[in-house]
């Protein structure tokens, strides 16, 4: 009760005088305000973050408890606790496991290309003149300022089999991209790296800008090839800006949903090209099946917080420190 | 510091109690009616269709002789567009305050709307009405749930065989009059002009593939008393999954353009001249007579195994429904017969094209204009309805009939696995709609 007091009134010894040194009203010690006044600055953060982050994903695990489909939602039926009935029932169908095995490779290789485009391309454009850059930045941009939707349309549009002119200036007749699973998430996986490749490029061009010249003038100087200056300069100079653009493009591209439903009408021919979060629309929204939904929601967090803990801790382990 | 973390930690908790408290479990709304006013304003729920002017006349005139009829009633009409109608719909049973007191809907929805909570049950008032007795079976399947009805239907919508009359004259050919024929003649017209499907199929056609199993006597579910067991992986299912699939190929609608098809998209084929047949609805008559095969086609029913026979067609169409947490039951109840009553139906198919629901309105408006007729016989026939189980609408939203045929079509299963898993499947559904 009387720490209480004490928290409560924290504020207003320092907003009233302005002071920090000035000694507290009762019996606290200057040790002791040091130790609320960070708890004070972050509490709107926390606020936000508890009702943004916290609230919701307490609501999403929750109902993946329950059963909770559209008779529950709108009172025809009464809400049943389920326990682990619909992860149980999540994990007895084999197209999730195949669903998920898709997307982990999928994104996988969309990490990848991305980084690799993106670092290439970032690795260009500090060789390049001015013109050449300034067209490029303004090519990257443009690309990543289109919306993932009118991305994907046109993209479909260019690899129609009937009216796309990719296939008539590649001489493919009337191929169909989205027949085949392989060609479809091919056909996907450049859509996806075509718009996230300028982020990539973008910081990672930022981070060279930020290294020494001398640095990068002395290693060429010894003779380095541009490879091994990337390898043995820049690279671990830009270690913590890489390892942020590598979090942000797993979690980016194990999240797909827009490209996959777009291009492939919503996950392919017999279901070939779904991803898990197209699957999770499947289920949650297009069959009303909340609570289903709520539980594949659950499991891709936990994946991608494991993912992202697994690899802060490789990174930590070679002596980063973040 | 210590003493801080010891305080931090209990308001942490408090905080997060107080959350917990105030919202413990997700919102479920209370759907049931309270009272039954007997006047104030009906609001009611129409789809938006593409040139929709027509029909706002129909319903104005319609919606005016209810306010004639009852004094101190008023009804206010809202056009809600189709695309969104689902989540429209689903908003309004959650949240009954805000919503309507009719609503229009695809008739496959009834049982999952029924389910959901959100459909009056309106039995009483149903037997009860003359005009009713005239309404068609398929019809009134389509607003049943377990003997119970759940809205009056307000149109249906039927599909049959789209032909191109002057590809067929050139050929010297007549339309088909089998399904072994029609299989024949979708080749033979592919293989003497290469550039045109012989017939327009498409993977994800449901309703399109529907009747080639019916045709064979096969049925997607069968009825065991309080739920459905599919049957799509029975003998004579099988054949009809058999003659549908055996149309994408090479021979007739190469599989790589075809497996990925809807509706939709088949009718659009033809409507565009790059097929010679179609199964299109009289619904897409509008938009075939905008392409380029104007005058260049006529429609027959689509037809069954036997010579000369007609396979059974799925009902489509919508149906009008009261809701459950309306308060003013009794004049939603009269308003809703007024929209879809024989009047009403009549000047509707002379405004939009939409077939009466009502045998003999049927026969009267078929003699005005002679398109619709192979609609009318295809349901003279005897059209059918899917299963009228709340966990139809999770078959279609999974995508589980349309799955099948793409697996059979694209080569990746045969007819015995791909049914006896899309069997499994849709057993799984029923069994979780209980």
């Amino acid at each position: 009760m009387t720490a209480n007091t004490t928290a409560y009134k924290a504020p207003e010894t320092t907003g009233a005088g302005g002071t920090p040194a000035r000694p507290p009203r009762r019996r606290g010690s200057p040790l002791r305000r040091t130790g609320w006044t960070p708890w004070l600055y972050l509490l709107p953060a926390l606020v936000t973050l508890g009702g943004l982050l916290v609230y919701p994903i307490y609501q999403l695990g929750l109902i993946s408890f329950l059963e909770y489909t559209q008779a529950q939602v709108s009172g025809g039926e009464p809400t049943t606790f389920v326990g682990f009935g619909n992860y149980a029932d999540l994990f007895g169908d084999s197209q999730f496991w195949q669903v998920l095995l898709a997307t982990v490779v999928f994104a996988a290789t969309c990490v990848l290309a991305t980084l690799f485009v993106g670092c290439a391309l970032a690795v260009l454009l500090t060789r390049v003149r001015a013109l050449p850059r300034l067209v490029l930045m303004m090519a990257a941009l443009g690309a990543w300022a289109t919306p993932a939707i009118t991305g994907s349309t046109v993209w479909v549009f260019l690899f129609d089999p009937d009216f796309g002119p990719v296939n008539k200036v590649l001489g493919l007749g009337d191929f169909s991209w989205t027949y085949g699973r392989y060609s479809a998430f091919a056909l996907v996986l450049l859509e996806v790296l075509w718009c996230s490749f300028p982020f990539v490029m973008v910081t990672v061009y930022a981070g060279i800008r930020a290294i020494p010249t001398e640095v990068l003038e002395a290693a060429s100087l010894d003779g380095a090839s541009q490879w091994r200056i990337w390898r043995s300069v820049m690279a671990p100079m830009l270690r913590p800006i890489l390892i942020v653009v590598t979090i942000q493009s797993i979690i980016w591209d194990f999240k797909v949903f827009t490209q996959i439903y777009v291009m492939t009408n919503g996950g392919g021919i017999a279901g070939q090209n779904l991803v898990l979060n197209v699957y999770a629309y499947q289920k949650a929204f297009a069959s009303s099946q909340y609570s289903l939904g709520s539980a594949i929601g659950v499991v891709m967090l936990v994946i991608l917080l494991a993912v992202t803990l697994v690899y802060l801790r490789l990174v930590r382990r070679q002596g980063e420190e973040l | 510091m210590k003493l801080s973390a010891r305080i931090a930690a209990p308001a942490a908790a408090l905080v997060l109690a107080g959350l917990t408290a105030t919202a413990c479990a997700p919102g479920t709304s209370d759907t049931d009616a309270t009272s039954d006013d007997k006047s104030g304003t009906l609001r009611v729920w129409l789809f938006q269709e593409v040139g929709n002017k027509p029909k706002e006349k129909v319903v104005d005139a319609a919606v005016a002789a209810f306010e004639k009829s009852h004094e101190g009633a008023k009804v206010k009409i809202e056009y809600i567009p189709v695309d969104t109608r689902a989540e429209r719909i689903k908003a309004a049973f959650n949240d009954p305050k805000s919503a309507p007191d009719l609503i229009e809907y695809g008739n496959t929805d009834t049982a999952g709307y029924v389910k959901d909570g959100g459909l009056a049950d309106i039995s009483d008032a149903f037997a009860a009405w003359d005009e009713a007795k005239d309404t068609d079976p398929a019809a009134k399947q389509s607003v049943t749930v377990g003997g119970k009805v759940y809205g009056a239907p307000l149109f249906v919508g039927v599909r049959a065989l789209y032909y191109r009359t002057d590809v067929f004259e050139d050929l010297g050919i007549e339309p088909p009059k089998s399904q072994d024929e029609l299989i024949a003649t979708a080749k033979k017209v592919h293989k003497e002009k290469p550039d045109l499907y012989g017939l327009a199929v498409g993977g994800a056609y449901t309703y399109g593939a529907m009747p080639f199993i019916w045709a064979h006597g096969g049925e997607l579910a069968d009825e065991t008393g309080v739920t459905y067991e599919a049957a799509i992986n029975s003998e004579k299912a099988r054949k009809g999954i058999k003659a549908y699939t055996s149309l994408f190929g090479d021979d007739n609608c190469p599989a790589a353009k075809c497996a990925a098809m809807g509706g939709n998209a088949t009718v659009t084929a033809f409507a565009s001249g790059k097929a010679a047949m179609a199964i299109g609805g009289d619904f897409s008559h509008a938009a075939v007579e905008e392409g380029s095969v104007k005058g260049k086609y006529a429609v027959v029913p689509l037809p069954g195994v036997e010579k000369g026979s007609i396979a059974p067609a799925f009902a489509g169409g919508n149906n009008i429904g009261v809701l459950k947490s309306s308060a003013h039951r009794t004049l939603a109840v009269d308003l809703m017969k007024q929209l879809t009553g024989k009047k009403t139906q009549a000047e509707m198919f002379d405004a939009m094209g939409f077939l009466p629901t009502y045998t003999d309105v049927r026969d009267t408006v078929a003699k005005k204009e002679p398109f619709v007729e192979p609609f009318v016989n295809t349901l003279g026939a005897g059209a059918k309805f899917v299963p009228a189980s709340p966990a139809w609408g999770q078959i279609d939203a999974s995508l589980i009939l349309p799955t099948m045929f793409q697996e059979i079509a694209s080569g990746r299963k045969d007819v015995a696995t791909a049914s006896d898993d899309a069997a499994k499947k849709m057993d799984a559904a029923f069994a979780d709609a209980g």
